[in-house]
């Protein structure tokens, strides 16, 4: 039995299992029909040309998990920001796991989207909220389908959040292949101000699947951080669907961090609708081995004087490929549109590749889209500067990898992330300098 | 003219019609509308052609039956009724002129009033022309001349005639006859084209020119064009179309296949200027064309395109750099008016050592129109040091209309430099007010702009050509380009 007819088959058993209040049952089932009919997408579609899901879907998923799993807090310790106070949010194989976690209602929700799903006082929200952005595409509908746990975070007006919340989700493994699918829900109303970690970890070699899916909403003046940082095993992959709606004069950015996994899908969509938005993408991907990491973002400019700021890089080894499709759309209402696009790469094995798509589809005349794209290698005359002052090789060329992607660490703005991010990048590319010169 | 802005332009755009839209009614050789093996055969014996010939026509028809419409270009347009076209059509005053006043007077006054007669073609500049009119040449000069290097350069069925061991070897080995549905189309009727030979060591003297021009009614036209350059060889091409007014839409799908052996240079300059459909985007013509040029050792490739007409425009020239050191170069204006839609743009795939590609494409977007470039640099893993820079910007007029941009690039190289940028924009307030203020009324100003904007492509086209250029480029754009 493939994977779809497994999932397609456990649906009833799932609905069955779990409370369903009318609404979010309708949408599940309508949710199923749509997988059921699109299946897995192939790499006939032009948006997965370059990414194929063949072997990664021929494991033997376990859909649900069959028994709670716990864990020590030293052994997840190191992959957390652990030295600032945050809420968190920790999952386990998929279900909540309390001892770990730190939520609050107080002034504020933080908390699990089942909860949010079952109780009355949250029905609001969810009948307002949930669903309303994911696209109907044949993953995102998979998850909604068995959308039942997740992060649900509800920032009320006029709130600074004054920590981070960390999302985080471990499996331990003890199935020999497992299939996640968590949904989460952020809202932040008028004027909040909220920053977001989020982090997928396997603890052994077992492959893992995760198909997530995040909708976001900022409303006016809202400020959203969202960072995701993706250093998974080598047999996790892992399948992002995050939406982003913001409303006028909202500021909302996604920085995504890949150096791990097998098989890493961003998608990653933004939808201005109100004036004066800015809306920023920025990732740093360094992989190696047969390493897969494929970004693909959209930006739909709906309303006018509105900006966009994309950055990528890449750095891809050994035998690893890179994809990126960003998209910008701007619709003729959206005058005085900014939109910038970058995406620079650096090849380092003659065995690595990557596929590039920057596209812009404009309709609207009073705007200034760019796009650029650079293929490359290291500047030989630099690694010669740094040869010459006693340099090793090695770390002269991580030297000139990091300033590569430091462009998209300035705007980070949480310190500790971007020490992690520092310590991550010296590991991946196996010197040990600090960077912080 | 002092209040003149861009609002008026975009007036006079939107009702600017198409000047050069008149009908020569020439007595026609037609074929009757539809299209099965039989009308295949019947064109191929109509061109006196070889066994191997119908037979390698019948292989591309049997493989089109099979084959459906690509759907994934940004255009939208109603289908063609394959079956309601008549695939041969030739003007009747035969045989061939060896002097211009043999020539059927009206047709001599259709070329008048494109501005390319033929006797001031003579004088201008050495530019020597095989004109098509509906699909079978009617008048060749500077034979002679070409004759004395050696150089072949004659319609491609007087070409499968004369010379069937070139054409046989060549025919289809860049643009294979199941390549993509209209490419598989042409194969199995293309009715004429020309056929370009330059031996080894040979620099073409001149300018080698075509005018393709669709003449009778209901007609599609269907030129085939094969180009090769022997080993050390030069040659620059210059292909320019202009067609009548016409209410049906007509379907134009062209094969064109270049060779360049080693160390050969290949230029080749379009002009294209196809009915492109009244205000109401009614009528006009749909050009699908397939373009592709292969470079060996050391060789050069160079297309060069100003796209100003057709309703629907499908148009990708591409360059297979096979040999080390190639060069392939892409120079493109594309510019839509009213309801015009183009996706054009240009495949550069990197498979030699050492190679490089250069790809500038302007896109000039007006009314209603929808302007795409779309666009592949793939650099193969055995192709070091490959090198491309890629620069692609669109100028807009007016928020009825849309400009895109699809590049595809795809590297397997570590040592492989690309570079791609985009840009879109509109003509800036500023940059106008700049002009005033020096005297320059707002007409000029813009004329100016749009002329800054396509010069680096209008630069790369040869000197006669570029005359007509900007002529099609006044029409288009009446009022933008002095």
């Amino acid at each position: 039995m493939d994977l779809k007819e497994k999932l397609v088959s456990s649906f009833l058993a799932f609905e069955n299992r779990v409370d369903v209040d009318a609404y979010v049952h309708d949408v599940r089932s309508e949710a199923i029909k749509v997988f059921e009919e699109k299946g897995f997408p192939s790499k006939k579609e032009e948006a997965w040309k370059y990414t194929s899901l063949n072997a990664i879907l021929k494991e033997d998923y376990s859909v649900f998990p069959k028994q709670e799993n716990t864990l020590d807090y030293k052994d997840i310790k190191p992959y957390f920001i652990h030295d600032i106070d945050s809420y968190k949010i920790i999952f386990i194989d998929g279900k909540y796991s309390s001892h770990l976690s730190q939520t609050t209602h107080d002034g504020l929700d933080v908390c699990l989207m089942s909860s949010a799903l079952n109780k009355p006082k949250y029905q609001l929200v969810i009948k307002n909220y949930f669903n309303k952005i994911a696209e109907k595409d044949s993953l995102t509908s998979l998850n909604t389908a068995f959308s039942n746990e997740g992060a649900y975070i509800h920032i009320p007006k006029n709130k600074i959040v004054e920590k981070p919340i960390q999302i985080l989700h471990f499996s331990t493994g003890n199935e020999s292949a497992t299939m996640l699918q968590p949904r989460n829900l952020i809202v932040v109303e008028e004027n909040s101000h909220v920053q977001i970690i989020e982090r997928h970890q396997s603890l052994t070699d077992n492959p893992v699947l995760t198909n997530s899916v995040t909708e976001i909403f900022t409303n006016k003046r809202a400020i959203v951080d969202y960072y995701k940082i993706q250093n998974d095993s080598k047999k996790a992959s892992l399948i992002d669907n995050t939406f982003i709606k913001q409303r006028r004069e909202s500021i909302a950015s996604v920085h995504t961090f890949s150096f791990g996994g097998k098989l890493t899908r961003n998608n990653l969509n933004f939808y201005q609708e109100g004036e004066r938005i800015d809306s920023t993408l920025k990732g740093i991907t360094i992989i190696g081995d047969k390493q897969h990491v494929d970004h693909n973002t959209l930006v739909h400019h709906i309303e006018p004087n509105c900006e966009s700021h994309q950055d990528y890089k890449g750095i891809f080894d050994d035998n690893s490929t890179g994809v990126f499709n960003g998209k910008v759309v701007v619709e003729k209402e959206a005058q005085k549109t900014n939109a910038f696009q970058a995406n620079n790469n650096i090849l380092i094995s003659d065995k690595a590749s990557i596929n590039t798509k920057p596209q812009l589809e404009i309709f609207a005349d009073d705007v200034k889209c760019s796009h650029g794209c650079t293929i490359g290698q290291l500047d030989e005359s630099a690694m010669f500067y740094m040869r010459s002052r006693g340099i090793p090789e090695k770390e002269a060329k991580a030297l000139l990898m990091f300033a590569f992607s430091n462009n998209v660490l300035e705007s980070v703005k949480i310190p500790e992330i971007k020490q992690r991010i520092t310590k991550i990048i010296a590991k991946k590319l196996g010197v040990n300098i600090g960077f912080d010169l | 003219m002092s209040k003149y802005t861009e609002d008026d332009l975009r007036e006079e755009l939107k009702t600017k019609e198409y000047e050069y839209g008149f009908y020569t009614d020439i007595e026609s050789d037609t074929f009757p509308n539809g299209l099965n093996e039989d009308i295949v055969r019947a064109i191929s014996k109509k061109k006196e052609e070889p066994q191997w010939m119908t037979d390698w026509r019948l292989e591309a028809f049997r493989v089109w039956q099979e084959m459906t419409e690509p759907e994934w270009a940004n255009v939208k347009y109603k289908k063609p009724d394959f079956q309601a076209i008549s695939y041969y059509s030739a003007p009747n005053s035969k045989p061939k002129y060896d002097s211009i006043d043999e020539v059927d007077p009206e047709l001599l006054a259709t070329f008048e009033k494109l501005g390319i007669s033929l006797d001031e073609q003579k004088k201008l500049a050495g530019v020597a022309m095989d004109v098509v009119v509906d699909s079978v040449s009617v008048a060749t000069t500077f034979k002679k001349t070409l004759g004395e290097k050696g150089i072949i350069f004659m319609s491609i069925s007087e070409a499968i005639k004369e010379h069937p061991e070139l054409v046989k070897k060549y025919l289809g080995t860049v643009v294979p006859q199941k390549d993509n549905f209209y490419a598989a189309l042409n194969s199995a009727v293309f009715s004429d084209g020309s056929f370009c030979y330059i031996p080894k060591g040979v620099h073409c003297p001149m300018e080698l020119s075509t005018y393709f021009r669709i003449n009778q009614a209901g007609t599609g036209q269907f030129e085939r064009t094969l180009v090769i350059a022997d080993e050390g060889s030069y040659v620059s091409y210059l292909e320019g179309c202009t067609a009548p007014s016409r209410d049906e839409n007509q379907l134009h799908a062209a094969v064109v296949e270049l060779i360049a052996l080693d160390d050969a240079e290949i230029k080749y300059s379009t002009v294209q200027n196809w009915y492109p459909g009244n205000a109401e985007g009614k009528g006009g013509v749909y050009n699908f064309v397939t373009k592709r040029g292969i470079c060996e050792k050391n060789a050069k490739i160079s297309w060069t395109q100003v796209e100003t007409g057709s309703a629907v425009t499908w148009k990708y020239p591409s360059c297979i750099l096979k040999g080390d050191n190639s060069v392939g170069e892409f120079y493109s204006i594309a510019v839509t008016n009213n309801y015009q839609q183009a996706d054009t743009g240009t495949k550069m795939i990197h498979l030699g050592k050492n190679t490089k590609s250069t790809i500038i494409s302007k896109g000039i977007s007006a009314g209603k129109s929808q302007n795409s470039y779309r666009g592949l640099v793939q650099i193969n893993s055995r192709a070091d040091n490959a090198r491309n820079f890629s620069q692609c910007d669109s100028l807009l007029m007016g928020n009825a209309c849309g400009a895109h941009t699809f590049p595809y690039i795809e590297a397997k190289n570590k040592t492989a430099k690309i570079e791609h940028e985009a840009t879109t924009s509109k003509i800036g307030e500023d940059q106008i007010f700049y002009c005033n203020q020096r005297g320059i009324d707002t007409e000029k100003a813009i004329a100016l702009i749009v002329n800054g904007f396509s010069k680096d492509v209008l630069n790369k086209l040869p000197m006669e050509f570029a005359v007509e250029a900007q002529k099609l480029l006044e029409i288009s754009l009446e009022g933008s380009v002095g």
